[in-house]
């Protein structure tokens, strides 16, 4: 075997810790080298150009929003745009694990819920959640409710599906079991099943993460005051490259964070998952 | 390898008779006797109803311990969820101590094959499940230092003290099963009914476990009844076996199961050793069981389906 299969190529590639780091980093390097030199041949040509502002550029822009008050609202502009982002993110998201926690657990464990609640929370889920954008604006107006209420009708029957699907998957054996050791049916719902689906609904809420993103941007870039979806779509009218890109790479750092703290969440807290 | 259960039953022999005076035989509603009477049960598939068996009907003494053997498809094992009330019976009942049974119960204690234990609670979580799900908040706390006290006691009598922190996936398959058979016996069920529960251990593993079981069965006189379809492991284990066969010997065809054998096959005081096992009325015993039960099954899978790929594969070589 050649030394350089050994680092690369073919299936049997085993490179050290050091290369697979650096490997892991190429992409992201190659896309910050086109960039700059993207962005410093259009500069040259267009000094006063919008579209591919320089790094600096995009550091002087980003300082600005996180570390001057804004004169109209008396705010640091980026940290309550992320403050008014985080709180319509995470009141949508809690509703609907919550929500979709409970649907699934009993549609899965008592046939008359299943039969009034599947087909319908089938058939609503497959409506496309975007589509109802429009309506909720009407009904809830331009404030939080209605951007809550879209992530919140976008994940929850995801979440409840995914929900139902894992509890059918629990073993016969030990719901019986559990009856033999005298659980009632609210404490097999509660005490057992209950902490056998959280590691899961973490990974579905997980999973959520990346449309609860979008379907809040979205909102937020159709009516709003306030909010990181907002700024890029205001923004957008001025051409403003150098706030926008900063905005974007910080909604991706913020969803890379959350979805650590879940992954973190499941390790810590259920050491028994596997 | 020899094992006497009773001479030689070590850490866990000695231990088991630390858990306590076995509960009272006579007069006690918990220590139940099992009828199982004329119970049948069928399926309606796509190819129309298929009988399982039907007419099925014994009785399990106070104490007893019964194997229930059979061939694969015999229904052993559904027989045995019927018993549990894990499955509706399409015909017949059965009652404990005169009382129909219904669901799921504590009076019934099962150790299954897989998925014995919960995998969200550790060791000694597990061992305390069933006073937990049947106690109060208040209760509970009140009590938990004596009931955690007794599940400690049992957790000795497995040698599995040391794992009481441990999630069943941290244990052996066999340290898993004595747990489990622990978690079942800590609700003092009226009965235990055991599916295959060392089916999945390696043949060592699962000596020692029959005669952890066996010095188990003996201090403490529960009702047992053991679903295995290793006649050896039957024949051990079980000083009473009820055979179920769907095999019709005289027109060597498959058929509906019943009961093919039930027979009291050695004195429950007898002294027992993993020796025994060569004994030659071990052997005649399981000999005659298979001859009954199994026999026909391998019969007619060397004439239909071995001979046939023989002929086969001699014809396409051209031999």
């Amino acid at each position: 075997m050649s030394k350089r299969n050994r680092y690369l190529f073919g299936i049997h590639a085993h490179p050290p810790k050091v290369v697979a780091l650096f490997y892991q980093a190429v992409p992201f390097l190659a896309l910050i080298v086109v960039y700059h030199v993207t962005s410093s041949a259009y500069l040259a040509a267009n000094p006063d150009g919008k579209i591919f502002p320089s790094f600096t550029m995009m550091l002087e822009s980003m300082k600005e929003m996180a570390f001057v008050r804004d004169v109209r609202t008396g705010t640091f502009t980026l940290w309550a745009d992320t403050f008014a982002s985080l709180f319509r993110f995470g009141s949508g998201i809690v509703l609907a694990a919550i929500t979709g926690l409970l649907l699934g657990l009993n549609m899965a464990l008592f046939p008359g819920m299943r039969l009034i609640a599947l087909p319908f929370v089938t058939a609503l889920s497959i409506i496309p959640t975007l589509a109802l954008l429009p309506i909720l604006l009407i009904v809830f107006g331009i404030g939080d409710v209605a951007k809550v209420s879209l992530i919140f009708l976008g994940l929850t029957f995801f979440i409840a599906r995914d929900i139902y699907t894992m509890t059918l998957e629990i073993p016969q054996e030990l719901l019986v079991k559990a009856q033999t050791l005298g659980a009632s049916e609210l404490a097999l719902v509660y005490r057992i099943v209950l902490p056998l689906t959280m590691p899961r609904l973490i990974e579905a809420v997980r999973q959520s993460v990346g449309p609860a993103w979008l379907f809040l941007i979205a909102s937020e870039g159709i009516a709003a005051t306030q909010g990181l979806g907002y700024r890029v779509f205001l923004q957008r009218r001025y051409l403003d490259m150098a706030t926008i890109i900063p905005y974007v790479i910080w909604i991706t750092v913020l969803a890379f964070a959350i979805d650590r703290c879940l992954a973190l969440a499941v390790r810590y807290l259920y050491p028994w998952k596997q | 390898m020899t094992i006497n259960h009773r001479a030689n039953a070590g850490a866990s022999g000695q231990a088991v008779s630390r858990l306590g005076a076995p509960p009272p035989v006579v007069g006690d509603r918990r220590d139940g006797l099992l009828e199982v009477r004329g119970i049948g049960k069928s399926y309606v598939g796509s190819g129309g109803e298929k009988v399982v068996f039907r007419d099925i009907s014994f009785e399990v003494s106070k104490g007893e311990l019964v194997a229930l053997v059979g061939p694969s498809g015999s229904g052993k094992s559904t027989l045995l969820k019927i018993i549990l009330g894990q499955e509706r019976p399409s015909s017949g009942e059965v009652l404990l101590d005169g009382e129909p049974l219904g669901y799921p119960d504590v009076r019934r204690g099962i150790v299954p094959q897989h998925y014995g234990l919960f995998p969200h609670l550790t060791i000694i979580e597990n061992l305390m499940l069933g006073d937990r799900l049947s106690s109060g908040w208040l209760t509970w706390r009140r009590n938990y230092r004596a009931l955690r006290e007794r599940a400690e006691v049992f957790l000795r009598a497995a040698d599995l003290a040391e794992h009481r922190e441990k999630y069943p996936h941290e244990l052996s398959g066999g340290q898993q099963q004595r747990a489990a058979v622990m978690q079942a016996l800590l609700k003092d069920p009226a009965i235990v009914l055991m599916d295959e529960p060392f089916g999945a251990l390696d043949p060592g593993t699962r000596e020692r476990m029959q005669v952890f079981l066996l010095t188990l069965w003996e201090e403490r006189k529960k009702t047992i009844v053991f679903v295995t379809h290793d006649l050896e492991e039957a024949v051990f284990l079980a000083p009473r076996i009820i055979a179920l066969s769907p095999y019709e010997r005289e027109t060597r065809t498959v058929g509906t199961s019943r009961i093919v054998y039930d027979r009291v096959v050695r004195d429950p005081l007898e002294p027992l050793a993993t020796e025994s096992k060569k004994d030659p009325r071990f052997t005649e015993t399981i000999e005659a069981i298979r001859d009954i039960a199994f026999e026909p099954d391998r019969e007619r899978r060397i004439s239909n389906f071995d001979d046939k790929h023989t002929r086969e594969f001699n014809a396409t070589i051209g031999d």
